[in-house]
């Protein structure tokens, strides 16, 4: 047994300690918002925050994460009370085919906890996520948006 | 008569002017039975696409796919507009993807027996709904057209004749004249009285009228919801991870599969060592299928890992000695030995080459090119009890239920597709690339058990259906004068739309022609199909010209363009924006190109350095769009940035390579992309020409390629006619050497 807190709740997972965190989210305990895209962490579309740093959860082994807190795009806010954030997504009207997004905000997201006021540098130094529908203007216009509502 | 309920009321109500019927889906038997005596047997039904509720809010039923081009927001936009509904009461779901929601009596009539819409039919609103019909009956979602045709021909229509029920509703009701009566904001307003009412009111009394077969459509200055900014539905559930993919589903009782594919394209599984991998944990069943070999888990990851401990021994079809290099010169020799098959022949054609003054010549290819759309392909399947169940999300609804009903060797009757959302679609999802379908209702089949299959990304690179890796051998000829007189270009593969081949430049002979040189790389359209290839064939060539002939590339094209107004105000515009001719940083430079791709034209400037490693590094790209008219302003915008950024991939980076008969690209590490950090910054402006509705999902791609390697060869006078880029080295020491001189 692995135990791991998943959006706060500690969880149990009887899997292989190999297995990748990405899998044990999505298949085991059925949060599907964590996205595979690539499965070589080449992508970004499973980033999820393991104790507050954005990681690539297809290549991170379930059992390199007992005991730590993981946080997927469930926990971000919903759709009655949205975070900064995901309030700034909407504004910009940043998602196409959506699948990259809650990669791309969990990125975000840590990002600002980081560094709350990042500049554009920042943002491409963070932001290495691929989206397939070319958002990333909006991506980066929805960061510094975020950042200024927080602030 | 019986009425229908209030629950059933959707707007229509018959059968008018030979065999339309609008907007209309439960119909009450009677009117099924005129609806079939008129149309021909089968109670055709011209799809569902409006209910009116009680409450007064309005759903509007989308027969497309949603794959972020934003389609689901712009066709309820297109018919609230007409039917003065209140966007704040708008709602929209996806139409279920069975034949009430096609058209298909209707346009298999029209399509096997005369092959077309009949001419008579041409400009009116019959023609419109028949046209519609055609596309319906396969529910697709590609080439542009939900906008230009369901929502110009459908979504509008139905809209204006739900206004004009809901007014003879109210006038009926309050024993006025319709004439005196109003819609508004969902509502209908009788002024002198100062009674209203609400549509939901409305709406059971409306559905005893027919519907007109030529509604009034609003006059475009009074628009209140089209040519505005509105969200899009389905943003919100993006952001909070609730949106569902296909690969999403979680059916009760449902086993994961994973799939060892045939490495070579058209070969086999000679044999199957399963032993090993059936004895791993969570492993249910090994399903060998003719293009692979699948490993049923009780989890996705399990039966990857499952998939390394089969032993299995491929045969290669005979391909296995084809390269991307041996295809090349195929093609090669395919152009050398070919007069090819007549596209466009004008003037004195290539014969006019012989009197020309000056003669310009060049070879151009581009390779293959993958999808590779963010959610790998997957499907879900259940087979239970006769039926068969399919979870995808698909760019065609109908035709995923055609194949898995041949697939399960069921009949499509006995098929539900369950439409979801699309992890990126770009032609990848569409009606003729149903591997991924078939090897899922096998599998489901043979295990007895509902299947998820989801493809590796490995898969989905190394298994797709392509933009071909074609060729084009390119001469030009100009006369004493300098003037361009004649055009020739024979190219490998004709393809769709036939038109892409094309130029829109004045020239006198032409001769476009082509020959068929067949691979075995399986063939796919690819955002904006033959338009990615010919555009940049095309474009590039043009600055070729303009070069030779000592002209600026922007004036050259104009002078060319004397007869189209249209590609000269994009033109026009694109390069006022880009500040053509204006300063520019010291290694920057600018190129341009222009390109009309389903119906919309566009012109884009591309402004582009080099980096410290000699990379071509873009800085702005400027966009003038001139599709007719704007539906939702910002998604318009967002597709033609987005067409941009999957050309400019394409362009740097794009390239599928062929190596003993298999693909060589596995992921992203050797598939790369264009990211945040090197994104452009992206500037789209549109002309409202009023000209017929153009497409807006693909039209932005064409252009990007040649605009950036005409700025390349400005800055490096470097000429580039292959692409991708990435297998370029650039250098501006020739340039300045030139300038120097």
């Amino acid at each position: 047994m692995i135990s791991l807190q998943v959006n706060g709740e500690w969880r149990e997972l009887d899997v292989e300690p190999d297995m990748p965190l990405l899998w044990a989210i999505r298949d085991e305990l059925g949060l599907t918002g964590t996205k595979f895209g690539c499965g070589v962490a080449a992508c970004g579309a499973c980033t999820v925050q393991v104790d507050g740093v954005a990681q690539r959860s297809c290549v991170l082994p379930v059992g390199a994460v007992e005991g730590a807190s993981v946080r997927t795009v469930e926990n971000l806010g919903t759709a009655d009370n949205l975070s900064a954030l995901q309030a700034a997504w909407i504004k910009h009207q940043v998602p196409q085919c959506g699948y990259c997004q809650s990669g791309m905000l969990m990125a975000a997201d840590a990002l600002l906890t980081e560094n709350p006021n990042p500049s554009d540098a920042d943002i491409d130094a963070a932001m290495t996520n691929i989206c397939r529908c070319g958002t990333y203007q909006r991506v980066r216009a929805a960061i510094h948006d975020a950042a200024k509502a927080k602030a | 008569m019986k009425r229908p309920s209030r629950r059933q009321f959707l707007i229509g109500g018959g059968a008018v002017g030979g065999g339309l019927l609008l907007g209309y889906g439960l119909l009450s038997p009677e009117r099924r039975e005129v609806a079939g005596g008129i149309i021909g047997g089968e109670g055709a039904q011209l799809t569902t696409w409006v209910r009116i509720h009680p409450d007064n809010t309005v759903t509007f039923y989308v027969p497309h796919g949603e794959m972020g081009q934003g389609v689901h927001t712009a066709l309820p936009m297109m018919a609230a507009e007409e039917m003065e509904a209140d966007w704040d009461l708008v709602r929209m779901e996806q139409a279920p993807a069975t034949p009430t929601f096609a058209n298909g009596p209707l346009g298999k009539g029209y399509l096997t027996n005369g092959g077309g819409v009949p001419s008579a039919l041409n400009g009116t609103a019959n023609f419109a709904f028949y046209k519609l019909a055609e596309l319906m009956n396969l529910q697709i979602t590609g080439g542009s057209t939900a906008v230009r045709f369901t929502g110009q021909f459908g979504m509008r229509v139905t809209g204006a004749a739900a206004k004009e029920m809901l007014i003879k509703a109210a006038a009926k009701k309050w024993g006025v004249a319709e004439s005196e009566c109003t819609a508004r904001l969902s509502h209908v307003l009788h002024e002198a009285s100062g009674q209203k009412a609400t549509f939901g009111e409305l709406a059971e009394l409306a559905a005893e009228f027919s519907p007109s077969a030529n509604p009034v459509l609003k006059d475009k200055k009074d628009y209140t919801i089209v040519g505005t900014a509105k969200q899009r539905f389905d943003i919100p559930a993006k952001v909070t991870g609730e949106s569902m993919y296909g690969i999403d589903v979680k059916v009760p009782g449902m086993l994961y599969a994973a799939i060892k594919q045939v490495p070579v394209i058209g070969g086999s599984v000679a044999r199957v060592n399963d032993s090993e991998a059936l004895a791993a944990r969570g492993v249910r069943a090994v399903v060998t299928l003719e293009d692979g070999v699948a490993v049923v888990a009780d989890n996705t990851w399990r039966a990857k890992q499952a998939l390394d401990l089969l032993e299995v021994e491929f045969a290669d079809g005979g391909n296995g000695h084809v390269s991307s290099d041996s295809i090349f010169a195929q093609f090669d020799k395919a152009l050398a030995e070919n007069e090819g098959e007549e596209d466009v022949e004008k003037g004195e054609g290539a014969a006019a080459l012989a009197g020309a003054q000056t003669v310009v010549e060049a070879d151009y290819r581009v390779p293959f090119l993958a999808h590779a759309t963010m959610e790998p392909m997957n499907c879900t399947v259940r087979i239970e009890n006769g039926k068969c169940d399919v979870w995808i999300g698909t760019q065609d609804g109908l035709g995923t239920r055609a194949v898995a009903a041949e697939a399960a060797g069921m009949s499509d009757d006995d098929v539900t597709v369950h439409t979801l959302m699309m992890g990126g679609g770009f032609g990848r999802r569409s009606p003729g690339s149903p591997n991924h379908i078939i090897q899922a209702v096998k599998i489901a089949k043979e295990v007895g058990a509902p299947v998820k299959l989801t493809w590796s990304r490995e898969d989905d690179m190394q298994h797709d259906y392509y933009r071909p890796a074609v060729s084009a051998r390119m001469s030009a000829g100009f006369d004493e004068e300098g003037n361009l007189t004649t055009w020739v270009n024979r190219y490998i593969r004709k393809d769709e739309p036939a038109e892409a081949s094309h130029i829109p430049y004045a020239v006198a002979n032409q001769s476009i022609r082509y020959v068929e040189s067949e691979v075995h790389i399986p063939y796919g359209p690819w955002r904006s199909v033959a338009h990615t290839q010919h555009t940049f064939f095309n474009e590039s060539f043009t600055d070729e010209l303009a070069h030779a002939a000592g002209k600026d590339p922007y004036q050259f094209r104009r002078d060319l363009l004397k007869d189209q107004p249209r590609h000269l105000a994009v033109l026009d515009l694109a390069a006022k924006k880009a500040n053509w001719g204006g300063p520019l940083p010291e290694g920057h430079a600018r190129g341009i190109a222009v390109q009309e791709s389903f119906q919309t034209i566009v012109a884009e400037v591309v402004e582009v350095s080099l980096d410290e490693n000699g990379r071509p590094r873009v800085h702005n790209v400027t966009a003038a769009v001139d599709c007719g008219e704007v539906i939702n302003t910002d998604t318009a915008r967002a597709q033609v940035e987005s067409g941009i950024i999957y050309g400019l991939t394409a362009a740097l980076y794009g390239e599928i390579t062929v190596e003993n008969g298999a693909v060589v690209e596995e992921n992203f590490p050797d598939y790369e992309m264009v990211r945040l950090a090197n994104t452009p910054k992206m500037d789209v402006h549109f002309i409202e020409s009023g000209a017929k509705l153009g497409g807006l999902g693909e039209p932005g791609t064409p252009p990007v390629a040649p605009a950036l390697a005409n700025a390349l060869f400005s800055l490096t006078g470097q000429r580039i006619r292959s692409l991708p880029l990435k297998n370029h080295e650039f250098s501006r020491s020739n340039r300045l050497a030139q300038a120097a001189d």
